[in-house]
């Protein structure tokens, strides 16, 4: 059942064909038997699920269920969730269990959602190929030597695997969609603000946002119009309504695209992309065409500044918020110390892995004095100029296509002991939290290997309904989306 | 540019991070070729450019000056590492 798509599978709840119950056991089995091969999870609630499910079948049977009613999915572990550990990838926290719920886990909870587990994830969402977790890495359901990508790759791995059918991640500089680009699944980072930030432990306040993780676009949208939506607990959440961000996940016809144009960057397709994840996303755009888009080109000439400004702002901004972990308040305090200071140093030199710790000094000697207009300013004033680029380009085009990855997945420890190697394979994911804009990344086939190839569809500000969408229409011609990671 | 050894010790005192002796020359050689990345920057003038914090150039909302929030404070506590008497307790720091 957790093979169909959210909607099959709610109409079988409704019409009580199953039960959420029968759904979470499921799920539950599925864990238990992939588990141990993929390390999605960092911790499984079993007990919680079962109790959730329970309260969902209540629901349905009294009439009560909506869209998500009885769903099993996987929070990202950035996520707190009263009652239950929230690790963050990190031996910081790794004793953490929240008083609180997420603003995203207190909505998801009210619709109705079964939550089995955390999914495990780069420490503290810092990396690429989810090798900086505490817990161990996470390895890619399609090859098991490979990584799913990072930092959320615990949650599209267990969705790839099919443990669960919808899964929630977090994207600061591409952690959502190069995870679902590596492991064959759709993902989406909303436009910023779109989602609330209580409660989603911070890595970078400017540029983290939560999103969802499905099989398909039309899934994704389902839990996005779920996690969306004004908090004044966050003081950057937007004041719009709730909203059905798959409005326009209509039925298939012929060139259901016909006056929607594409553009392509020619920055993205100049260098740097491998022959077999170039040649997908070629097919992917002349299917696009077929369905009826008009390809343009345009340019985003800054796109080469992205990287070395982001890895000034978010560690800049890391270095400030990861202050909190002092050994206080919450979090690993050292065994052993002298003075305050030297709890301090000794606890946070302990709680943090190398990653974490190398972009907190990075932030931290960015913002050191003399240095902050040098650093954090002139990346700040990158930063406009790429949200330029875009507003430009963007009078060209409705949506803007390309890669998300330069290859397909990596084997583990090929990069993990090379950051710089390890930050450029962000580069076409990163420029898009600068500017603050919605992406989302499909299935576009297969490269090397047998793995996966994720196209990315960039939209305007606000235009996640056109962008899952246009997604829906390629996943209605096409059935990358559909295949299955052998064993799985 | 590349920090010296005495650099990198000062940032990490600055960011209260206790780098062990052989940490240090693999954390200098790491961040040097992060900053050399970042370098990449200087080369582009951004004369004039305003610079831009956020994505939403929103002003910050205000709310009216009244208590929202419950008191919780054993919850909280109930995750601190040492605690008494609703304290937090850390090492002695005045004499």
């Amino acid at each position: 059942m957790i093979d169909s798509s959210l909607k099959d599978i709610a109409a079988a709840l409704r019409d009580r064909k199953v039960s959420a119950v029968e759904l979470a056991t499921e799920s539950l089995a599925r864990i238990d038997a992939g588990n141990p091969k993929i390390n999605a999870f960092v911790t499984v609630d079993r007990d919680g699920a079962l109790a959730a499910a329970r309260a969902a079948d209540e629901r349905l049977a009294a009439g009560n269920g909506g869209p998500l009613t009885g769903i099993p999915l996987a929070h990202k572990d950035v996520f707190c969730t009263e009652g239950v550990l929230t690790t963050c990838g990190s031996k910081m926290l790794s004793n953490f269990v929240s008083p609180y719920d997420a603003h995203v886990v207190s909505l998801l909870k009210a619709a109705g959602t079964v939550m089995v587990g955390k999914a495990n994830m780069d420490e503290f969402a810092m990396g690429s190929s989810n090798e900086n977790s505490h817990f161990g890495p996470t390895r890619n359901p399609w090859n098991t030597d490979k990584v799913p990508g990072g930092s959320s790759g615990g949650s599209a791995a267990a969705v790839a695997a099919r443990m669960v059918p919808i899964a929630t991640g977090t994207d600061t500089g591409g952690s959502i969609r190069q995870p679902a680009a590596l492991c064959g699944i759709t993902g989406i980072k909303p436009t910023y603000g779109r989602v609330s930030r209580y409660g989603m432990i911070a890595y970078a306040s400017s540029l983290d946002q939560g999103g969802a993780f499905g099989r398909s676009a039309d899934d994704c949208a389902v839990l996005l119009s779920a996690m969306a939506g004004h908090d004044p607990r966050d003081s950057t959440s937007l004041e719009q309504g709730p909203e059905d961000f798959g409005r326009e996940c209509t039925p298939a016809k012929a060139q259901p695209l016909a006056g929607l144009r594409i553009g392509l960057p020619k920055e993205f397709f100049a260098e740097g992309m491998s022959d077999d994840v170039r040649a997908a996303v070629d097919a992917a755009i002349a299917e696009y065409r077929k369905l009826g888009a008009t390809i343009v080109e345009v340019s985003l000439p800054n796109t080469r500044l992205a990287i070395p400004a982001y890895y000034v702002i978010a560690p800049a901004e890391a270095s400030s918020n990861l202050s909190r972990f002092d050994g206080v308040r919450y979090g690993h305090r050292a065994a052993e110390y002298g003075d305050l200071n030297d709890m301090y140093c000794k606890s946070r030199a302990q709680g943090f892995g190398g990653e974490v710790q190398r972009r907190i000094l990075v932030g931290t000697y960015v913002l050191s004095h003399g240095y902050y207009d040098a650093y954090y300013i002139k990346a700040q004033k990158l930063r406009r100029l790429i949200a330029n680029d875009f507003a430009a380009a963007f009078t060209q085009c409705d949506v803007i296509a390309g890669p998300v990855s330069p290859s397909v997945a990596f084997g583990i420890g090929e990069k993990s002991d090379d950051p710089v190697q390890m930050y450029l394979s962000d580069i076409y994911t990163i420029a898009v939290n600068l500017a603050g804009l919605p992406a989302l990344s499909h299935p576009a086939g297969f490269g090397t290997g047998g793995l996966p190839v994720g196209l990315q569809l960039i939209g305007n500000y606000f235009g996640e309904a056109r962008l899952l969408g246009t997604a829906h229409q390629f996943q209605q011609a096409t059935d990358w989306h559909r295949q299955t990671p052998a064993g799985f | 540019m590349s920090l010296s050894l005495d650099e990198v010790r000062h940032i990490a005192k600055l960011a209260r991070l206790e780098l062990a002796g052989g940490d240090l020359d693999a954390t200098q050689a790491k961040l040097n070729g992060i900053f050399g990345l970042i370098e990449e920057m200087q080369a582009v003038n951004t004369d004039g450019v305003e610079p831009m914090s956020h994505p939403q150039d929103l002003a910050q909302r205000l709310r009216e000056d009244r208590v929202a929030e419950s008191d919780r404070r054993a919850a909280y506590q109930s995750v601190a590492p040492q605690t008494e008497a609703g304290l937090y307790l850390v090492p002695k720091v005045i004499e």
